[in-house]
């Protein structure tokens, strides 16, 4: 199984070696060798004159077609719903459309507030599990319970948000059901032939995308990060079926335990939900002048965020950061000043509507993705731009 | 306490960079490197065992090359390493690369504390750290910036959230991932860099692990990729000319002829 070379066939012709999206792919001795790291896309298999690249499928038996439906997490704190819940919702309508299937919501709380809401955003059913030994959203008892679910009523698909808490609960769920998983995707489409979910995710650093799919395990299991898909407008009238699941205390209990929590003060600028960011990068020189930035935040009404060197180098907190491994936003307006668009920084805000780079540097990478680019001296255009925004 | 680190060898790329002819990413003379992620949980281990004692183990699952990996691993202070290395183990997804780590977990010897990084560098999905947990049936902790205080049967240890940070305590054994924020990851010393050289480091294959074959590798994974591109970026903007005085009018007539502001 997997990528085999016929070397009675290679001739070195070096056909194959451009088409590794990887570059994994050389010629050594007139014969072609690979290094590790193989996807088996099957890119250069394609690309060979001579056939002699052979690619060996593993014989999977095909998928349980018992499983059908698509479900959301919807994952709460406080008994709140997190955004990310609805944006998936609205994803997951269009999933479930395409497959001619029911959308779920999963709500695992204790205090049910907002379940209606789940409807709104088109759920068909919300499956309500209320026990106080899911108040503290501890891992363990979320994935028993989220598993047992699955286990019960077996949908094909199964989508959540990439938060703290999505990202170590849903990877045990995919462990106890032995199922494939695909982290942080930005795109998701059917196959409504094979009933494949496609899932499309930036790697190595968002260079490159690649489309994974789950062909003989169920559930097909995703994870998106908030922001990345767009909230459908809800619709109140709409109604679903609230399912309230008695779940017995027995394989819920908790070998970790909450206790205390701390509330980080500085995040008050709520990056997800800004409407408006400003956004500065190493170009702003040195750490006092981010308060350039927040001035230009404050008359906006816009949010401050960094891209990853100033919170490397402490001038501002992680809280701020935009990009890879930061935060996505995807707000009306985002004004990024000094920051030179590395691809992982743009990758945390590429969906916003309206960019704007102010950056000294004509070549920088942000000018490709931004609506207007202004190529300039920062420390000139911001206190103009300040200046003019007051007298307004 | 003894503590197991898993670790990643990654290529060390702080840029990547894509050859414009071909439109593929350029590999060539890419040295290997421990995945940053995971110096952070190298540091952890053996701060915690300098406070508690016990030993620290790394291992690896990778190609032969990954020894070098667990051979740094050790010039820091880790006190033994293994590695897992197996044709067979190539094409892991997430949940097979978890369970191969696993069996490897549960053969060593007795285990309070598995640390992972948060993320790789190259697959940047996250996973392997909660996927082993449920697979050994311990507790994980994801994002933990602070271990507070550890015994032989419980830990306490902050973690990060979007909101803020909780204090979680958990029994032990437990697995973590550490980000960043808790430590700052040391270099070799002399002794180390000597211990490095002379270390004899096991590999172990799917036999010795007495893996089952069918969850391992190509065969074990539940996931497939079936389409690798680059991201289309169009050009769709405007470049605002002049002086700053009317580029800035200019941006502002747009952003307001467009409702933005």
């Amino acid at each position: 199984m997997g990528i085999r070379f016929d070397f009675d066939k290679c001739i070195g012709c070096g056909a194959c070696v451009p088409d590794c999206p990887f570059g994994l792919l050389d010629v050594v001795d007139d014969k072609v060798h690979l290094r590790e790291g193989c996807t088996l896309c099957g890119a250069c298999q394609e690309a060979c004159p001579y056939e002699a690249i052979i690619i060996e499928a593993v014989e999977q038996a095909p998928a349980d077609g018992s499983y059908r439906g698509v479900w959301v997490f919807a994952e709460q704190r406080d008994g709140r719903i997190k955004g990310v819940a609805y944006e998936l919702l609205s994803k997951g309508r269009e999933l479930a459309d395409a497959l001619g299937a029911e959308l779920c919501a999963v709500y695992l709380g204790h205090g049910v507030d907002g379940v209606g809401e789940l409807a709104a955003y088109g759920a068909d059913k919300v499956y309500v599990v209320d026990s106080p030994a899911l108040a503290d959203n501890q891992e363990e008892p979320l994935a028993e319970a989220l598993s047992e679910l699955v286990r019960q009523y077996k949908p094909e698909i199964v989508i959540a948000g990439a938060t703290s808490l999505g990202r170590s609960v849903i990877p045990r769920v995919a462990a106890v059901l032995k199922t494939g998983l695909t982290a942080d995707c930005t795109g998701l489409d059917i196959d409504p032939a094979a009933r494949l979910l496609l899932q499309t995710r930036p790697t190595f650093g968002g260079n490159v995308m690649a489309t994974i799919v789950c062909q003989a395990r169920r559930p097909q299991m995703a994870t998106v990060r908030p922001r990345v898909f767009k909230k459908a407008a809800p619709d109140g009238g709409r109604k679903g079926q609230i399912i309230k699941m008695d779940f017995s205390r027995e394989g819920m209990t908790s070998k970790t335990r909450l206790l205390s929590f701390v509330e980080d003060l500085t995040e008050k600028v709520k990056l997800d939900e800004a409407d408006i960011i400003v956004s500065g990068g190493r170009g702003l020189g040195k750490p006092e002048n981010f308060e350039l930035l927040k001035e230009l935040a404050q008359v906006l009404g816009a949010a401050l965020a960094s891209s990853r060197p100033p919170v490397d180098d402490g001038w501002i907190p992680y809280s701020h950061q935009v990009g890879q491994t930061g935060k996505t936003v995807s707000p009306k307006l985002y004004i990024a000043c000094g920051i030179s668009g590395s691809v992982q920084h743009m990758a945390g805000m590429q969906t916003s509507e309206c960019i704007v780079a102010i950056n000294e540097d004509p070549g920088a990478p942000i000018f490709e993705i931004a609506t207007y680019g202004i190529v300039g001296d920062l420390f000139k255009i911001v206190p103009l731009l300040i200046d003019k925004l007051k007298k307004e | 306490m003894n503590i197991v680190v898993c670790l990643k060898q990654v290529p060390g790329i702080t840029k990547v960079q894509i050859d414009p002819q071909t439109n593929t990413l350029i590999r060539q003379g890419v040295k290997g490197i421990i995945n940053p992620f995971d110096t952070y949980a190298l540091e952890e281990g053996v701060r915690l065992k300098e406070r508690y004692g016990g030993k620290v183990t790394a291992i690896s699952m990778g190609p032969p090359q990954a020894e070098e990996a667990l051979r740094e691993a050790i010039s820091v202070g880790a006190d033994e390493a293994v590695l897992l290395s197996d044709r067979a183990f190539a094409g892991a997804d997430t949940l097979a690369t978890a369970y191969t780590l696993a069996t490897a977990i549960q053969k060593l010897n007795q285990y309070h504390l598995v640390i992972c990084g948060r993320q790789t560098l190259d697959g940047d999905t996250g996973q392997v750290g909660p996927e082993l947990a449920e697979m050994l049936k311990i507790p994980f902790v994801a994002y933990v910036s602070k271990v507070e205080e550890a015994s032989d049967g419980v830990m306490r240890v902050r973690r990060m959230i979007e909101e803020g940070h909780e204090v979680i305590e958990t029994s032990l054994p437990a697995a973590i991932s550490v980000v960043k924020e808790i430590n700052t990851p040391r270099l070799p010393s002399l002794r180390g860099l000597s211990r490095a050289k002379s270390a004899v480091i096991p590999v172990w294959t799917a036999e010795e692990l007495g893996a089952d074959k069918d969850l391992v590798g190509l065969a074990g994974s539940a996931t497939k990729v079936v389409k690798v591109f680059f991201p289309q970026r169009v050009c769709r903007g405007e470049v605002l000319q002049g002086d700053p005085e009317s580029q800035v009018d200019a941006l502002l007539g747009k952003l307001g002829q467009a409702h933005i502001i």
